[in-house]
């Protein structure tokens, strides 16, 4: 015994460094579960706080192209305003029975956020974005973040009070539901950590027929995403002999280097159709 | 000016650096990432001994990690170079320097050749380490090598020009 406590005594500093090395090891490998439950809180929010001074600044320099985007935005948006269609013609008898009395009312599926990105990283392997919204202003895990032109950001994976963490597409773990505009044949968007504009669209089935420069959208199963919004542009296709499944490289829509705003999305009836999908089979 | 303070005021000011211009600048390839924080480590004084420095590496690089949300990642590569940088000094200065030890490794106090090696080793150990740890998770090797070689080529000539710009040889007095 006395000989281990001097043993130990005499090799201090290379214990403390062996110690240091495991801490390090086991937060980087344990990062998901215990980041989340014991580091997350404190860590985001004072990373959270400098990086929105930081950001204060940065956004002053940014003004104008802020605001040609916000223009652009209050253009598309007049466009839809709703004296720009013409309402149903309730007047015709004919399918009474199964229209609806009130043609007004319908179920909003989808509620869109405003949140302001404090912090945005796109150097990593794991890139996140910050943005300053929490929970107490209605930010819940898994909501989906788009930007302002109305192509997607990612996903929120970490929320605290007043700030809120989102997944980036540049994340070696992201993955969303994607399809082909041409034939809406669905595949799931990923990231291989090469260049920061390319994302690759796999498991699309050889019986599609993609075009270089075709549009890749959301696809409809995504329980985060609405459907249809712009994620990219095909730029080239690679064919694996040995897979039934093809791979594509997508040019992303999203400009990642500038984020100013990002809209969040939150999908009303999200549990409903999480809880269904999880559900085991009982036939079984 | 206090050892103590200075060292302080470095070790903020290179995270700052770090955090506010080098992880915004847009990556000009997968391979280059700049990386200039783990110069604290390099720049103090000869006489820290090895447990402070390991220390001191473990701060900075968990500092760092709560603004990239990688817990533990530059922590472990910080606290290696920490750690190793008396064993690398000791090879390069043998004992003469003993009386020297408030003074920090500078071309001024080592010499050109000496203090090249000094930041080429240092510098590769720790991107060996960092992109080592991040080739575990996900990549190939030629992604490893490639990052490794590309992104310490990168951090060496940003050390030499922050010596240029500083010019910390008129410290030496």
């Amino acid at each position: 015994m006395k000989n281990i406590i001097g043993f130990i005594r005499q090799n201090f500093t290379f214990f403390s460094f062996l110690i240091l090395q495991i801490v390090s090891l086991v937060m980087l490998s344990s990062y998901s579960k215990s980041h989340e439950t014991f580091f997350g809180n404190w860590n985001n929010s004072v990373a959270g706080r400098v990086n929105s001074y930081y950001n204060e600044w940065a956004y002053f320099f940014d003004l104008k192209a802020t605001n040609a985007k916000l223009v652009a935005e209050n253009v598309a948006l007049r466009n839809e305003l709703a004296q720009n269609f013409v309402p149903y013609d309730t007047s015709v008898k004919s399918g009474t029975l199964i229209l609806r009395k009130d043609s007004l009312e319908k179920i909003r599926k989808f509620f869109y956020y405003p949140a302001k990105v404090v912090g945005n990283s796109f150097t990593l392997q794991k890139n996140y974005i910050t943005i300053e919204r929490g929970a107490l202003q209605g930010v819940k895990k898994d909501m989906a973040a788009i930007s302002p032109d109305g192509s997607i950001v990612g996903i929120v994976v970490e929320v605290n009070d007043n700030y809120s963490k989102i997944m980036s597409l540049l994340h070696r773990n992201s993955k969303v539901s994607a399809m082909l505009k041409r034939d809406r044949i669905a595949g799931s968007i990923e990231w291989d950590g090469k260049s920061t504009e390319i994302l690759s669209l796999k498991n699309i089935s050889k019986s599609a027929s993609p075009k270089i420069g075709d549009t890749v959208l959301t696809s409809p199963y995504s329980s985060s995403f609405p459907a249809q919004l712009m994620i990219g542009r095909v730029t080239s296709i690679i064919k694996d002999p040995s897979s039934n499944f093809l791979t594509l490289n997508i040019k992303s829509a999203t400009n990642f280097y500038n984020l100013e705003f990002v809209y969040l999305v939150e999908n009303k009836r999200m549990d409903a159709q999480t809880d269904i999908e999880q559900k085991g089979d009982n036939n079984e | 000016m206090n050892n103590i303070l200075k060292n302080s005021i470095r070790f903020v000011l290179f995270l700052l650096i770090q955090i506010i211009i080098l992880n915004e600048i847009p990556p000009v390839h997968q391979f280059v990432t700049p990386y200039l924080y783990f110069i604290f480590i390099l720049w103090l004084p000869f006489g820290t001994s090895r447990i402070v420095t390991t220390i001191l590496g473990f701060a900075i690089g968990y500092c760092l990690d709560m603004f990239t949300n990688t817990p533990g990642l530059h922590a472990a590569a910080a606290t290696l170079i920490g750690y190793l940088r008396p064993t690398i000094l000791n090879i390069l200065l043998a004992q003469e320097a003993s009386e020297e030890l408030s003074k920090e490794p500078s071309i001024g106090t080592m010499g050109w050749g000496p203090f090249a090696f000094y930041i080429f080793s240092l510098t590769f150990i720790h991107h060996f380490y960092l992109v080592l740890l991040e080739w575990l998770q996900f990549g190939n090797f030629s992604y490893f090598i490639g990052k490794v070689f590309f992104t310490s080529l990168m951090s060496i000539l940003l050390i030499l020009l922050v010596e240029l710009l500083l010019n910390r040889r008129k410290l030496k007095r």
